[in-house]
């Protein structure tokens, strides 16, 4: 039996058929990296495998259990989730945000105790950013705000962490140092699914990597044997070479296509 | 200002203040009682051998008492049930009337004042009629799926729009030469009629009121996060939103149905109180009862002290309101950017 199991999921809105008949597993320690283009429907599977979206065929199972039976409350303490984008809300401070990762622990009457601010404080220093505790979290850079959502889900304890592409919101160092913290927590035991916009990232920090093209997966497996120039040009409509760069690790580059605007566009007379 | 400082003034504020303002209301009025006959009348029940004459026992006990109760008990209502409001909207510049509690109590005590005029009636009508209004607003929000709280301010507004027509009806066909006045009047807010029968009445629903959102209050803090993020959390949104809306609604509407409608403290009291204690819930939510207290006691001292006719208080707390308001926006609250 995998830790999480997605068995022939599909999912539309209304009429509109958005994905189906996806189908996966992973176990402790896997980071699955779903790329694919805009639109192609990442986001809404990400928030089916939460729970945030009900789909419509197919089950999803976190240690055995379909999560179609289990409450949001058991659902939260076995999956974690940070969302694509965060609207900011009221200034509150970084200890109270990553303390909000206790609530699946506490009853609906209580509040958190001495030992989930410890294990919060413990969080914010497992990503070394303690010093940032008593800052108003609508305050920080995108970057900060990002290892917050993370040392809240790393207070929560989950077994599997999903993320809504991680890094769009990031600067270029920004994103490699998430990608290996992601590496690290990967290692300490936790299971990782995580979209993203870059297929260089699937060779970061990835033991599986999905690519999603045209409402399904076209391949899923390990990165090498996924991310090819084939299913690249594939998914995203270009050509795409594979470069491998002198310390062993790939990279992707995208080629120029032909595109040609019309070149009077902007001629005043 | 150092946080040890800040720490006093906020002591001072929100337990002194109170304490200090529930003594002092017993001096003001029409009727000179000494400090020392309050506080030798307050203790009388305990201590029997205290002499105190019959007139100020009845004062204090049956006339200033109650009052003194009853805008701490409306005033504390609205500005928690505006903090909450304001929480779980995630808009700051919301008041506990978003859904319609105000104008639906208004009709319900119109309506009763045109049928009878009686105090029992019109009270009762006015609580019925609040509760009635906001679960139509919240029954039309969830009849449309997937509209979320949008669609829930919205229906507020609509539902809010059409009681406020209904007291216009009833005005339109009230006899104006006294159930008009006395609707106008009553609107316009007043702890002046307020009994001890009119209180024991609220009792029930204020309590449960203020249990409710003092229960969740640190929930408030994580669906303030976004309904998403709540439920990745283990929250259930609707759930906790729909008690808490039950919650500010019991408060709300038990406070109109003894006061009539006194606007704008459920607007300035919830960012006065976050500006003192800051936006956490576990300690706002006690912070905004505190100050909502003082603050409506403070503004009905005034109203009977200042002029001998008695202003309605509903007509100062929106006169010293606004002023307040447009201070709070120049201090360039970062939550208003």
């Amino acid at each position: 039996m995998s830790l999480f199991e997605v068995k022939n999921i599909s999912f539309s809105y209304g009429e509109d058929l958005i994905f189906s008949d996806i189908s996966f597993s992973i176990d402790k320690g896997d980071v699955l990296c779903i790329l694919g283009p805009n639109g192609t429907g990442k986001t809404t599977l990400i928030k089916c495998l939460n729970g945030l979206n009900e789909a419509d065929s197919g089950e999803i199972l976190i240690n055995g259990k379909n999560i179609q039976n289990l409450s949001f409350r058991e659902i939260s303490k076995s999956i974690g989730y940070i969302p694509q984008s965060h609207i900011p809300s009221f200034p509150f401070k970084v200890l109270d945000v990553v303390m909000m990762g206790r609530a699946p622990y506490l009853n609906l009457s209580s509040t958190p105790n001495e030992e989930d601010e410890e294990i919060a404080l413990n969080a914010l220093k497992v990503l070394s950013i303690d010093h940032l505790k008593d800052k108003e979290y609508t305050n920080l850079s995108g970057g900060e705000r990002q290892l917050v959502f993370l040392a809240r889900v790393i207070a929560q304890q989950p077994d599997v962490l999903i993320l809504d592409e991680p890094t769009s919101h990031l600067d270029f160092g920004n994103q490699i140092k998430l990608l290996e913290i992601i590496q690290n927590l990967s290692e300490a035991g936790l299971s990782i699914i995580m979209s993203s916009h870059f297929p260089d990232h699937g060779f970061l920090a990835s033991t599986k990597v999905a690519i999603m093209k045209d409402k399904k997966f076209i391949d899923i497996g390990k990165p090498d044997d996924v991310i090819t120039e084939d299913n690249l040009s594939k998914a995203y409509n270009i050509d795409v070479n594979l470069i491998e760069h002198n310390n062993g690790r790939k990279v992707c580059i995208p080629l120029e296509t032909d595109l040609k605007l019309d070149q009077d566009l902007f001629k005043k007379d | 200002m150092d946080s040890q400082n800040k720490e006093v003034i906020t002591f001072l504020l929100l337990v002194i203040l109170p304490i200090i303002l529930f003594f002092a209301s017993f001096l003001i009025g029409r009727y000179p009682i000494s400090p020392v006959d309050v506080v030798k009348t307050i203790l009388s029940p305990i201590f029997p051998q205290l002499k105190v004459s019959q007139t100020i026992t009845t004062i204090v006990f049956e006339i200033r008492l109650p009052r003194i109760i009853a805008a701490f008990a409306v005033g504390s209502a609205l500005a928690l049930a505006g903090t909450s409001f304001q929480s779980i909207f995630k808009n700051p510049l919301v008041s506990p009337d978003l859904l319609g509690v105000s104008n639906g109590a208004g009709f319900g005590a119109a309506l009763a004042i045109i049928l009878s005029s009686s105090n029992f009636l019109i009270q009762i009508l006015a609580f019925v009629f609040g509760i009635i209004s906001v679960s139509i607003t919240y029954l039309i929000s969830r009849a449309y799926k997937a509209g979320g709280i949008l669609v829930l301010v919205l229906s507020g507004v609509a539902i809010s729009a059409f009681f406020n027509a209904l007291i216009s009806c009833i005005k339109f066909v009230a006899d104006p030469q006294d159930k008009l006045p006395e609707i106008i009047y009553w609107l316009m807010g007043s702890l002046s009629s307020v009994t001890i029968d009119k209180l024991i009445m609220i009792t029930i629903p204020f309590v449960v009121g203020i249990i409710i959102l003092l229960l969740l209050r640190w929930q408030m803090n994580i669906l303030a996060m976004g309904d998403e993020e709540a439920q990745s959390l283990g929250l259930n949104p609707t759930r906790i939103r729909l008690l808490i809306i039950a919650g500010c609604t019991l408060l709300t509407s038990a406070a109109v149905s003894i006061s009539g409608i006194i606007g704008w403290i459920g607007l300035i009291i919830p960012h006065m109180a976050r500006m003192i204690v800051g936006p956490d819930n576990r300690i706002l939510i006690p912070a905004s009862l505190s100050l909502g207290a003082s603050f409506l006691l403070l503004v009905d001292n005034i109203s009977r002290a200042v002029i001998p006719i008695e202003i309605p208080i509903g007509i100062l707390t929106s006169v010293i309101g606004v002023p307040i308001f447009l201070y709070l926006l120049k201090r360039g609250y970062s939550e208003w950017s």
